[in-house]
């Protein structure tokens, strides 16, 4: 052997790696890489089925895989993957709602000329080729490799203990889905617009991350949050830097939650990209992003949280107002939904802001059933359609409750959810975000989230009172009837909002005892 | 100070250098412009064809670009593999034959797609 490397002490330790206990992930990855594979090899014909039965198929394995996993709690691969009780409740809401997504995006019925996914994405908008490749019938599977990969990212994001590797796995999530935004098959140049968007301001986002964990690293020598947790305690003094690595890694984190002043790309690229695709990004990006966003606080930050928190009273005060306010001028429902989504973000900061167990189970509440009831409402978005498609102007829904009943009283149940109101998973949603802010002294706050909730209710009910109190007209959009896939979409979206709002003990119960995170 | 002296002649010996070439090349050179002379690297190939009005124009240099950045940071990985390869032992080797694999499975969808064909 060279002497030198036998002198040189050991380059490197073998750590010993868990992989039952992340094999959520592996499997999904694993599928993925076969789904790449399917891509490759297997005829034209025949790659939507495969790749139907195995992107369900991958979901079915991992969430059951997760069942027989809840009660585990440790932390493996050197430190750098926490499974923890929120890890894993989060990751099973992703898989129910990224299921729910995948059925959106497989859906074929209301659209007359296929799934809605543009035929080829590379063709020029509006031009022969496009064209021709639409009449000929094609249609793209690579949206299901590209959802496993963001999928993965998702599930490997929420339990990432350490800085490099969550970085890793918030570009794992990101990139398919910067993608997939723009693929539409509908009003393609707003959908390339939205995924161009996204795609900057995202590599923006991630560029603050990064910086926010190189100035971590230069105070705490690792980016092991474990690590940084005891650098923080074991040097108390203040430190200019700790704060600006803080704020910056914050930055990075809240653009993906869609937090005022980084919510700018959201009406955007929520308008333009396919409503599938953004369901999935209002839903499971929204949970994976607050996994992240509290863990990082609560974990590696927890001891100077006095120095943090005020910035995220600014930050959820300025989210909640200005996403609210901005969302009763809006006029076409999915920048409506946007705009809602940044108001439910701030109101999501609020039971961050409340640093304790009882604010992280408020939190994973709110998550999973705001994430229910978006997905179900963005599924009422994509059938509702004209001879140009989707029909998102709100013009178009005057009346339409009066046209189809069932879609306007699922659609207006849903709205009444996000407004918060009794007997729905919105109400004690809501209820537990504040009471966890209210029992940590954050009274203040509240006093300005409540306000800030009853403005949102105007919105909300705006949309229930054109559809139900005004007469039909020609323009008004007609509701297609979907295949089963879209229909057990907007089911599972207003039965967990109505169950949840009526009994919500079980689910109350998974949050708390998910416990803390580990260290 | 002294032991900083040769740096700055260094310094000023470069500097000093590239502005002389710059300067001479421009005062003895021939001139004769002409549009392949002003696109970028001056090697006549449009790197962007733009047709009238916007239209499709050929990736070709961006994808063996990409699959290039793909192999290399396969590379990338291996030397130190390499060079530590017995300390890792057969867990090192499983876990490059995982990621070896990765790179073989974008390798043949990249084939099959024609990604490797020029025409």
């Amino acid at each position: 052997m060279n002497p030198i490397m036998a002198s040189a002490p050991a380059l490197f330790t073998i750590r010993s790696v868990d992989y039952r206990a992340i094999s959520p992930v592996l499997i999904i990855l694993a599928v993925a890489l076969v789904s790449v594979f399917v891509e490759a090899f297997v005829g034209r014909s025949a790659r939507r089925p495969v790749q139907l039965v195995l992107v369900f198929g991958a979901f079915l394995a991992t969430f059951i895989d997760l069942i027989t996993l809840h009660a585990t709690r440790l932390v493996t691969a050197a430190g750098s993957v926490a499974v923890d009780g929120p890890a894993l409740v989060m990751q099973g809401a992703i898989i129910l709602l990224a299921a729910l997504a995948a059925m959106l995006m497989a859906e074929r019925m209301v659209d007359p000329s296929g799934d809605p996914f543009a035929a080829r994405a590379s063709s020029l908008p509006g031009s022969v080729d496009e064209a021709e490749f639409s009449a000929r019938g094609y249609f793209q599977t690579e949206v299901w490799p590209l959802l496993l990969f963001s999928v993965a990212g998702m599930m490997l994001f929420v339990s990432a203990n350490d800085l490099l590797l969550m970085f890793v796995a918030l570009e794992v999530m990101s990139l398919p889905i910067y993608l997939m935004a723009g693929m539409a098959r509908r009003r393609r140049l707003l959908s390339q617009e939205a995924s161009l968007k996204y795609f900057l301001l995202g590599a923006f986002a991630s560029a603050f991350f990064l910086y926010g964990m190189a100035l971590t690293f230069g105070f705490a020598g690792s980016v092991n949050l474990g690590s940084i947790a005891d650098a923080v305690s074991a040097k108390p003094s203040q430190s200019g830097l700790l704060l600006l690595a803080v704020a910056m890694l914050s930055i990075g984190l809240l653009f993906k939650v869609a937090a005022v002043p980084f919510h700018q790309w959201t009406p955007d690229a929520y308008q333009g990209a396919p409503t599938a695709v953004t369901a999935l990004m209002a839903t499971t990006v929204k949970i994976a992003a607050f996994g992240a966003l509290m863990r990082v606080l609560y974990v590696a930050f927890g001891g100077i949280r006095w120095d943090w928190t005020p910035m995220l009273w600014i930050v959820a005060i300025l989210t909640m107002v200005v996403g609210s306010v901005i969302a009763v001028t809006q006029s076409d429902i999915k920048r409506m939904l946007a705009y809602s989504s940044v108001a439910q973000a701030g109101f999501i900061l609020v039971g961050v802001i409340a640093v304790s167990g009882k604010g992280l189970a408020s939190v994973l509440f709110y998550v999973i059933a705001y994430g229910f009831a978006t997905i179900g409402a963005f599924a009422v978005v994509s059938v509702v359609r004209d001879a140009s498609g989707e029909a998102t102007h709100l013009s178009k829904w005057a009346g339409l409750g009066k046209k189809s009943p069932v879609t306007g009283a699922v659609l207006s149940l849903l709205m009444l959810s996000f407004a918060g109101i009794p007997l729905t998973s919105g109400f004690i949603g809501k209820f537990a975000v504040f009471s966890a802010a209210i029992a940590n002294g954050a009274t203040w706050l509240v006093i300005v989230a409540v306000i800030a909730s009853v403005v949102s209710a105007f919105f909300y009910a705006r949309v229930i009172v054109l559809m139900f109190f005004s007469e039909p007209t020609e323009a008004t959009a007609s509701v297609v009837v979907p295949s089963a896939f879209t229909t057990i979409v907007i089911a599972a979206g207003a039965t967990v909002t109505v169950v949840v709002g009526i009994a919500p003990q079980p689910l109350l119960d998974l949050v708390n005892n998910a416990g803390l995170f580990l260290r | 100070m002294n032991v900083y002296t040769p740096i700055l002649i260094l310094g000023i010996l470069a500097f000093g250098f590239a502005a002389f070439s710059v300067l001479t090349a421009s005062l003895t050179g021939p001139k004769r412009y002409n549009r392949a002379k002003v696109d970028a690297y001056e090697c006549g190939i449009d790197p962007t064809p733009q047709p009238e009005g916007g239209g499709r124009f050929p990736v070709k240099y961006y994808l063996t670009a990409m699959l290039f950045i793909v192999f290399d940071i396969e590379i990338v990985f291996l030397y130190p593999w390499a060079v530590a390869f017995d300390r890792l032992a057969f867990f090192g080797f499983c876990e490059m034959v995982v990621f070896i694999i990765t790179v073989l499975v974008v390798y043949a969808y990249v084939w099959r797609r024609r990604g490797l064909e020029w025409d």
